[in-house]
């Protein structure tokens, strides 16, 4: 933040600056020194800001003409489909898009794992950014319950109940969220008004998110504190605007595959049924972005133990930084620490995949041993790994390395090359 | 670069194969060539012409479409009756309306704007008249099937003698295809049930292919004006992305540094 003498070329943005450092701010941000040696993993910060945008402007133009009651909600979804002017494209780019922006959330999320993005001093970035995180399955999980549809109805019932697991008061808190005995109308009216608040939460929090980010600045691949600006350094713009364009695009072109040749792939067929209380779908499942966390519930035998098992999944990344003992951030130079978290990487998907499949035989044991080892990745393994781990020699600059410095942090070089 | 590639490929294929496992049916379809799938994937303007002919003459006694309307059968993207055609076939129901100036209501011929006439003014007449079962509304039910065309089109077809060891009550009949076996409506089709206007041969299969087409446009009235914006929108992506590409390389030759 070295901006503070930017001063505007014209009286009247000078004037105007005095008043509303805006232009500062403006400067700031296009000046802002990046590390140059980002790589496209460093991306997804711009793609998820698209997709949040993207998000809040189709919802916008979808409550235009949805009709938040449990008798008309489902008819006013078709007539979205069939009768308002590209209705179809407006709802598919929506319903793609949260998937999209679970996809993208999850390599971003996964980077600062990789990269120990989230160790000291950006703590709060990532606190923020589970917050965050937390805000978009909250309003994932309400915008799927609007269409109101078999698995909307039931995929409410089934969480809303899990509530019921807290001791004396659960029972009352479901029936408070309910606003009655049963997922109904008024479920359907508060889970809309949640639904269109939630995002502007999260805009907000996405604010708090880059202005803490813009404190210390950019972790990088090499995970080293930089000087900034430097000849480590580039200029937000142009040099990471095109880059990140560049992969914004490519991001784009998956994303209208989906919508154009594809967009109920990632849905529930028992979705296009109308919701009926009187009838239970064979196998109630949540969309796909939040299966590792259902087989995470469904593992533990005891109701309120599974939701305290998953909520604790969520909740230990909070403490993450403090979990992790290591001083090197980046995985690049932990040739143990790298081998555990592709570990993780494949723990979760592994729980994704049992969270689609029924919770018996051999499924359910899958998940026991996943989510036990999901826990213990957290719990023991980072924590011991940071005083066991030998690591290896760290580059004192990003430049240093590409002019060949010391042999080596040549080798650090050629080592991180070869993971990316 | 190649590291997005790659990052996409292996996205796409955990996803796909992931949503794909949530089909439990594990029968195996009947295959056919569907003439809307596809990058360019049109409708078959004859069959859908024919698929409506068969709802309306045999489905629609007992399952309604109630999304659609007279009109949709004479938009671009659909069967394409001409307009006088889609005016007679509407006129050909009685609607009722009202209430009129005194309060009665009336009944007058189908108009464009009309919903599709259901078969039961409500879900419980719809089960007594069928021996409980609900007849499914038909608007969106390719989209509300696991196996979608495949699956309707296979279901049509899949009738056949109950297997010794499997016994079936009254008014259920044996569907290789239905979820469980067990399916509470009798064997819609038989060949020569309809009488085609173009002279195609009534078979089963045919009317099943016909049928399904027109179910899958009743369900995506907008497919074919999708997928041409999809190629478009895909074509314009890649062409843009190509530019954005060799103008960050121009723009990154000014440092040393790799993108």
């Amino acid at each position: 933040m070295s901006d503070h003498d930017y001063k505007p070329k014209s009286k009247v943005g000078q004037w105007f600056n005095d008043r509303l450092p805006l232009l500062t701010l403006a400067n700031h941000l296009t000046d802002y020194p990046t590390p140059k040696n980002l790589n496209y993993w460093w991306t997804f910060g711009g793609i998820l800001t698209f997709c949040l945008i993207t998000q809040i402007v189709t919802g916008l133009t979808l409550a235009m003409h949805y009709i938040a009651h449990a008798d008309m909600a489902f008819e006013s979804v078709e007539h979205i489909m069939r009768d308002v002017n590209y209705g179809w494209l407006i709802r598919y780019i929506h319903a793609n898009g949260a998937s999209m922006f679970f996809l993208a959330v999850y390599i971003h999320i996964f980077r600062s794992l990789f990269y120990g993005s989230y160790k000291s001093p950006r703590e709060i970035i990532w606190i923020l950014g589970i917050i965050i995180y937390l805000l978009m399955m909250a309003a994932a999980f309400m915008g799927y319950v609007l269409p109101w549809g078999q698995m909307s109805f039931w995929g409410a019932t089934v969480i809303t109940n899990l509530f019921s697991a807290i001791p004396l008061v659960g029972e009352g808190i479901v029936t408070w969220l309910w606003g009655g005995y049963s997922v109904d109308n008024p479920t359907l009216t508060r889970f809309f008004t949640l639904h269109y608040l939630i995002p502007f939460l999260i805009l907000g929090l996405v604010v708090l998110h880059i202005w803490a980010l813009h404190v210390p600045g950019n972790n990088n691949p090499v995970g080293i504190d930089i000087k900034k600006p430097s000849k480590d350094t580039v200029p937000f713009h142009p040099y990471i605007v095109i880059k990140d364009g560049f992969a914004l695009l490519m991001f784009m072109i998956v994303f209208a595959f989906f919508v154009f040749y594809a967009p109920n792939i990632l849905g529930h067929a028992d979705n296009y049924i109308e919701a009926n209380p009187m009838v239970t779908p064979a196998h109630i499942v949540p969309e796909w972005y939040l299966l590792p966390f259902y087989a995470i519930l469904r593992s533990v035998p005891d109701k309120l133990l599974g939701v305290v098992a998953m909520l604790s999944a969520i909740l230990i990344l909070a403490v993450l930084p403090w979990l992790d003992t290591s001083k090197i951030r980046s995985a690049v130079f932990r040739p143990l620490y790298k081998q555990f978290y592709w570990i993780l990487v494949a723990d979760v998907l592994i729980l994704g995949y049992v969270g689609a499949m029924p919770a018996e035989g051999l499924y359910l044991l899958i998940a026991r041993v996943a989510t036990a080892y999901y826990f213990l990745h957290f719990l023991v393994i980072l924590p011991i790994l940071g005083f066991k781990e030998k690591t290896l020699p760290v580059p004192l600059s990003i430049t240093e390395p590409i002019l060949g410095g010391s042999p080596n942090l040549a080798t650090a070089r050629n080592k991180e090359s070869k993971i990316e | 670069m190649k590291y997005l590639f790659k990052l996409f490929s292996i996205i796409i294929i955990i996803i796909t194969s992931n949503s794909y496992s949530f089909a439990a049916e594990k029968v195996e379809y009947i295959k056919t060539e569907w003439s809307f799938k596809g990058l360019f994937g049109k409708f078959d303007r004859a069959s859908l012409q024919r698929g409506y002919q068969v709802y309306t003459e045999v489905c629609a006694s007992c399952h309604s479409m109630k999304y659609l309307s007279y009109r949709n059968l004479a938009e671009p993207g659909g069967p394409e009756f001409s307009e006088a055609q889609a005016k007679a076939i509407a006129a050909s129901f009685e609607v009722t309306d009202g209430p009129n100036s005194d309060g009665e209501m009336f009944t007058r011929p189908g108009k464009l704007s009309d919903k599709f006439v259901m078969p039961y003014d409500n879900v419980k007449a719809a089960q007594a008249a069928n021996g409980g079962a609900y007849p499914p509304d038909m608007s969106v039910l390719v989209k509300a099937r696991g196996g979608g065309v495949d699956y309707i089109y296979s279901l049509l077809q899949g009738y056949e003698e109950a297997p010794s060891n499997v016994s079936l009550d009254d008014g259920v009949y044996y569907n290789k295809y239905m979820y469980g076996n067990k399916i509470r409506m009798a064997a819609p089709l038989s060949d020569g049930l309809v009488e085609y206007g173009d002279g195609t041969n009534a078979t089963v299969e045919q009317m099943s292919k016909d049928v399904t087409t027109f179910l899958m446009w009743s369900a995506e009235p907008h497919l074919e004006a999708r997928h041409q914006m999809g190629f478009k929108a895909i074509v314009y992506l890649i062409i843009l992305t190509v530019l954005v590409y060799f103008s960050m390389k121009k723009i990154w030759s000014r440092i040393e540094s790799e993108v």
